[in-house]
C-alpha cells in the first residue's frame, strides 16, 4: 500500500510516540494516528493471540484498542508513563472485558483518579526517556526464570496459579520470582528518582 | 488515612498485568484508590507491560485493517469522545470501585447475620468471575475463629479495625493472605469493623479441606 509506504518514511522523521499522541489529542491528526496504528496494531494483535484469542478476534480487538486510543487520546498523560504502557493498559482492559468476560471498571476508576490528582512532577523529556530505557534494561537484565514469569503474566495473561502449574512450580516460587522482578525494576528506577 | 498494609508486590504485578480475577482486582483497585504509594507502584509496573508490548513479535494485520479503522474514526465527531470520565460514584466512605457495587452507602445495607457478632452482604461480580466479594460487619470484641484459607484471600478494611498476628488493620489497609496462612482476627475498635473480603469461588473438587476450616468467611 502506497499510503503505508509514505507513512513509514514519515515515521522515521518522527520517532517520538509522545509527539504523535499529542498530535492526535490536540489536533485529531489522522496521519499521526495512522503512524501509531501501523506501529502498535500488529503488536496488540500479537498480544491478543498470545493471550489465547484466535486470529480474527485478535484483529478485531486490536482495532478496538486503537479506536479507544483515538477517543481517549487526551487522557494520556506523558509524565505518567510511556505511550506503550498506556496502550498496554487499554489492551489489558479490552482483554479483561472481551476475552475474560469480566469487568475492567475497577481499572477505569483508578485511571480516572489519576487524572484528578496533580501532576506527577513535570519531569523533563530527557528524564522521561531515560526512565523508559531503564525499564527495558531492567527487563533485559532479569534472570530468565524471572523474566519468563513476568512475560507469562503480561503477555499470556496467565494468573499466578496457572503459571505455577504450567511450569510445575509451587505457587510460592512464582510469587517470589514476581517479587524479585519487581524489586529489580524499582532498584533501576530509583536511580533517576 | 494512614495506610500500613499494602498488597504483596506479586499481587500488584498480577493486577497490573490484568490477570487477577474480578473480585480480587476490585479489591486491589479499592485499596489503590486510597493509597498513593500503590498508585505510584502501579504506574511503574505498567511500564513493564509497555516494554513487553514493544518487544513482542508483531503479527501482521489484514491489509484492510487500517482503512476499516480509519472509516470508523469518521463516525466519531470531535465532541462525542471528549474525556469520557466513567466515574460518577463519589462517596466519602467508599472507594469508587466498591461504591459502584452498592446502591446506597454502608449504612443502608441489609446485613444478614451468619454467626454471633458477624454479618455479611454479598457484592455483585460478573458471571464469568471465579472470585467472590463479600462485605463483612464484625462486632467489637468479636474473635473470628482461627481459620486457614482455601486459596487466595484479600481483605480491605473500610471502617473500624481488627488485629491479628500480622498487625493492626484500619481503614485502607489490605490483608493479602495466601492459602498457607492461618490467622485469628479480633475486632479492636469500639465500633463494628466493616471490611470487604475477596475469596476464590468454591470449587467442588478443590480445597475441600481448606473450606472446612472456613466457618465464617467460607463464602
Ligand atoms: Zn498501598
Amino acid at each position: 500500500m502506497s499510503a503505508a509506504q509514505t507513512l513509514s518514511a514519515y515515521r522515521e522523521e518522527n520517532q517520538d510516540d509522545r509527539a504523535l499522541m499529542e498530535r492526535v489529542a490536540r489536533h485529531r491528526d489522522r496521519e499521526a494516528f495512522q503512524c501509531l496504528f501501523l506501529q502498535f496494531g500488529p503488536r496488540i494483535k500479537a498480544l491478543m493471540i498470545r493471550s489465547g484469542s484466535d486470529s480474527d478476534m485478535a484483529e478485531d480487538l486490536a482495532q478496538d484498542v486503537m479506536l479507544t486510543l483515538w477517543r481517549k487520546a487526551e487522557l494520556y498523560a506523558p509524565d505518567r508513563g510511556t505511550v506503550s504502557a498506556w496502550i498496554f493498559t487499554i489492551a489489558r482492559n479490552v482483554r479483561i472485558d472481551r476475552l475474560r468476560r469480566q469487568s475492567s471498571r475497577p481499572y477505569e476508576d483508578i485511571a480516572d483518579l489519576d487524572l484528578e490528582s496533580p501532576d506527577a512532577g513535570g519531569e523533563e523529556t530527557t528524564e522521561l526517556n531515560q526512565r523508559d530505557r531503564l525499564v527495558g534494561q531492567a527487563l533485559a537484565e532479569l534472570p530468565p526464570d524471572q523474566r519468563r514469569v513476568v512475560e507469562m503474566s503480561f503477555v499470556q495473561d496467565m494468573p499466578q496459579a496457572e503459571i505455577a502449574s504450567a511450569l510445575d512450580l509451587p505457587l510460592g516460587t512464582v510469587k517470589s520470582r514476581m517479587r524479585l522482578a519487581y524489586a529489580k525494576l524499582r532498584e533501576r528506577l530509583e536511580i533517576v528518582k | 488515612m494512614k495506610i500500613v498494609h499494602h498488597p504483596d508486590s506479586a499481587t500488584l504485578v498480577s493486577y497490573a498485568a490484568g490477570n487477577l480475577d474480578e473480585g480480587f482486582a476490585t479489591l486491589v483497585a479499592a485499596h489503590i484508590a486510597s493509597c498513593e504509594k500503590c498508585q505510584a507502584a502501579l504506574r511503574e509496573i505498567e511500564r513493564v507491560g509497555g516494554a513487553l508490548l514493544d518487544t513482542v513479535d508483531a503479527t501482521p494485520m489484514s491489509p484492510t485493517a487500517l482503512e476499516r479503522t480509519l472509516s470508523r474514526l469518521d463516525s466519531e465527531t470531535a465532541d462525542e469522545h471528549r474525556a469520557p470520565r466513567t466515574n460518577g460514584e463519589k462517596r466519602p466512605d467508599l472507594p469508587a470501585p466498591l461504591a459502584r457495587l452498592l446502591k446506597g452507602g454502608l449504612d443502608d445495607i441489609a446485613w444478614k447475620t451468619v454467626a454471633p457478632g458477624v454479618s455479611k452482604h454479598p457484592l455483585p461480580v460478573s458471571r464469568a468471575a471465579r472470585s467472590r466479594l463479600t462485605l463483612l460487619k464484625i462486632a467489637p470484641g468479636t474473635k473470628v475463629p482461627d481459620h486457614g484459607h482455601g486459596g487466595m484471600e484479600l481483605t480491605l478494611v473500610l471502617k473500624g479495625s481488627y488485629c491479628d498476628a500480622f498487625g493492626r488493620f484500619a481503614p485502607g489497609d489490605l490483608a493479602d493472605l495466601d492459602e498457607h496462612v492461618e490467622h485469628q482476627p479480633i475486632v479492636d475498635s469500639p465500633e463494628p469493623c466493616v471490611c470487604v473480603v475477596a475469596t476464590e469461588a468454591p470449587t467442588r473438587f478443590k480445597n475441600v479441606f481448606g473450606r472446612i476450616l472456613q466457618p465464617i468467611v467460607g463464602i
